[in-house]
């Protein structure tokens, strides 16, 4: 596997992301780009179509509904409002925290009401976030580096990752809630008397507890894939000229592994911020659990167009992200998409 | 003489060492492999290990089974306390194989176009299709639950479905079009010589080959279907539910006590299947997996 690797082997050279290597000459090539073109237009075609309608057309609407007001009785204020267009107020409103008041101005949100957790939920995705991918990845890591090694029972460690990844989180969040009850496991494992999703601490812990199990294996998968890349003989040459295991870990395996998990990290970090199963089943937001996700679900019933623009804003806040990690951390995840295929051989 | 015989002691000597070491370090590896092994399987195993036990015995401790039983899962399909996990079962299968099927049959063409085709605007259809696999289903949810409201469709097994496509499609895409590009093209060619049309060298040579790569992403798309739960927490009710609604608002005998038991031998039941079909085609799926952002 992998042997014809260049000194970069698992950030290849896209070739123009086209597999010319596959193509046998002579035959195929009377297929211009052109005529190609054409083919991969009606190809294409239904995808595009589909996901235009099942997401751009959904954005769209959601953007436009973010700028219209919500008519109806305001329910932080029991007044009633009238519909129209609302300028960036459903924004400001949020950002602010910032609810309608009798005057018709707007007041500071009580404290309790959904306009006045907008900046605890971002906090709260952000900690989630944050320490969650950082757990993950070095746990991820750990767990490829040994699943990497050639040992008798491998694939039974290999086979037994799977088996969180696979399990709903639905079915996650009650089984830790569960382990987390406090008569439950949890407490008499460690011998603790912690009431889990009774305070702020246990219950945002118990959510990264139950996050990190169910997603430490796909992050592993991908670091492993990453690491069965890099070619044996890069290391033995490392070992002969006298590296010690901590050299090779920190000179070859991570400048090496680094694409590979980068793009880990990315989907993680994308994927962290939108948490909604796990703290809306298990600590059903209480405790200062509730993440944006579940705050826009929360605000649905209240509102659609002020739930529109704050799922405009977690979208925007998640499309920075993404965009930082590509632009400056080089998670290049079309480059690692289109140059795949071309290291297994 | 003399020094050939030291030569060889010490090189006898440098072998032990370097033996001793690698004992050291597959010591370690079986360690670490245990504890991997349990870290991923503990908390799995308390979940078949309560759905097991009698209810009564809910917050029994011990590590084995005791008090075993088979209550619970006559439990979980109780309809009497308005738990509907029979249907939802269905519904679940029902919208995880009719989700699967129309993203695969769509999917299947933009893949092979992103594998064998070269075009302009490539790039970017990739990479609109990888964005649209990490959106974010929040920022649908909203505007969908208006149009459903309006159009009447809450509740309707058509609003769980679009939704899913909006996620499963474009992982069906990606992981299909990392399959495709590692097959032997050449045969191919090889019937076009032969006279196929590229339509008819995709239909009667490609299609075969390409049948284990389309199963293992089925296999995916199902399982992602499968585990959605905010879109369906908000856009089904009691007729529609899946599973995975079903099984965070079970409801026991008294509303004060979780019933964690029945919860348990819902989620064995939930999750056995999955498990076993992840198992059995793991290298396939690991490969799927693994398949849009590494290789």
């Amino acid at each position: 596997m992998a042997t014809e690797l260049g000194p970069t082997p698992v950030k290849e050279p896209a070739s123009g992301g086209a597999p010319i290597h596959h193509k046998p000459k002579g035959v195929g090539e009377d297929n211009a780009i052109a005529s190609q073109g054409k083919w991969a237009a009606w190809l294409l075609a239904p995808t595009i179509f589909a996901l235009a309608i099942v997401i751009v057309y959904p954005i769209i609407s959601a953007i436009v509904m973010s700028f219209q007001k919500d008519a109806g009785l305001d329910p932080a204020t029991g007044l009633f409002t009238e519909g129209g267009p609302a300028g960036f107020s459903n924004y400001t409103n949020w950002i602010f925290q910032q609810c309608a008041a009798p005057d018709g101005g707007t007041v500071a949100c009580p404290p309790g009401t959904l306009g006045a957790q907008f900046w605890s939920a971002t906090g709260t995705t952000f900690y989630f976030t944050i320490i969650t991918v950082t757990l993950e990845t070095i746990l991820g890591f750990w767990m490829a580096i040994i699943m990497a090694r050639t040992f008798r029972g491998r694939s039974l460690v290999r086979a037994a990752v799977l088996v969180p990844w696979a399990i709903p989180t639905a079915v996650t969040a009650q089984l830790w809630l569960f382990i987390f009850a406090f008569e439950g496991i949890g407490n008499k494992l460690f011998n603790t008397t912690i009431l889990w999703t009774g305070s702020e601490i246990p219950a945002r812990w118990a959510v990264i507890i139950a996050d990190t199990w169910k997603t430490t294996p796909f992050m592993a998968l991908l670091i492993l894939a990453g690491l069965q890349m890099i070619p044996a003989e890069v290391y033995e040459a490392a070992k002969v000229d006298g590296a010690s295991a901590w050299q090779r870990f920190r000179m070859i395996t991570l400048p090496l592994v680094k694409p590979a998990l980068m793009v880990a990290i990315l989907f993680r970090t994308l994927d962290a911020l939108r948490m909604f199963d796990l703290p809306y089943i298990l600590t059903e937001g209480s405790n200062n659990t509730t993440t944006l996700s579940i705050l826009v679900v929360n605000q649905i019933r209240q509102g659609f167009n002020s739930a529109a623009a704050l799922s405009t804003i977690t979208f925007i806040i998640i499309f920075i992200v993404a965009f930082i990690f590509v632009r400056f951390l080089g998670a290049n995840v079309v480059e690692q998409q289109t140059g795949a295929g071309k290291g297994k051989k | 003489m003399t020094a050939a015989t030291e030569l060889r002691a010490r090189q006898d000597r440098g072998r032990k060492v370097a033996q001793n070491r690698e004992k050291w370090a597959s010591v370690r590896t079986y360690v670490s492999a245990a504890v991997i092994l349990f870290w991923c399987l503990a908390p799995a195993y308390w979940m078949v290990v309560t759905a097991f036990r009698d209810v009564g015995y809910t917050y029994d401790t011990s590590l084995l089974p005791t008090h075993v039983t088979l209550d619970n899962f006559k439990t979980a399909f109780d309809t009497s306390f308005g738990n509907r996990f029979g249907q939802a079962l269905l519904n679940s299968l029902f919208i995880g194989v009719t989700v699967t099927v129309i993203s695969l049959v769509v999917g299947v063409f933009a893949a092979y176009a992103l594998a064998r085709l070269n075009f302009r605007f490539k790039y970017l259809v990739l990479g609109f299709i990888l964005g649209a696999s990490m959106f974010p289903g929040v920022a649908l949810i909203t505007p969908l639950f208006q149009l459903f409201t309006n159009i009447g469709w809450i509740g309707t097994y058509q609003a769980l479905i679009i939704p899913n496509i909006s996620f499963v499609l474009p992982l069906t895409v990606y992981t299909m079009t990392s399959f495709f590009r590692e097959m032997p093209w050449e045969l191919e060619e090889a019937a076009r010589v032969d006279g196929c049309t590229q339509g008819q060298a995709f239909r009667r040579v490609i299609m075969p080959l390409a049948a284990p790569a389309i199963f293992t992403t089925a296999i995916l798309a199902f399982i992602s279907s499968w585990n959605e739960f905010l879109i369906a927490s908000q856009l089904s009710n009691d007729a529609t539910q899946p599973v995975t609604v079903a099984i965070a608002n079970f409801a026991g005998a008294q509303p004060q006590q979780i019933p964690y038991t029945a919860i348990m031998a819902a989620g064995t039941i939930v999750t056995i299947p999955l498990v076993i079909l992840v198992l059995v085609f793991q290298r396939k799926i690991v490969a799927g997996l693994t398949a849009g952002a590494v290789k």
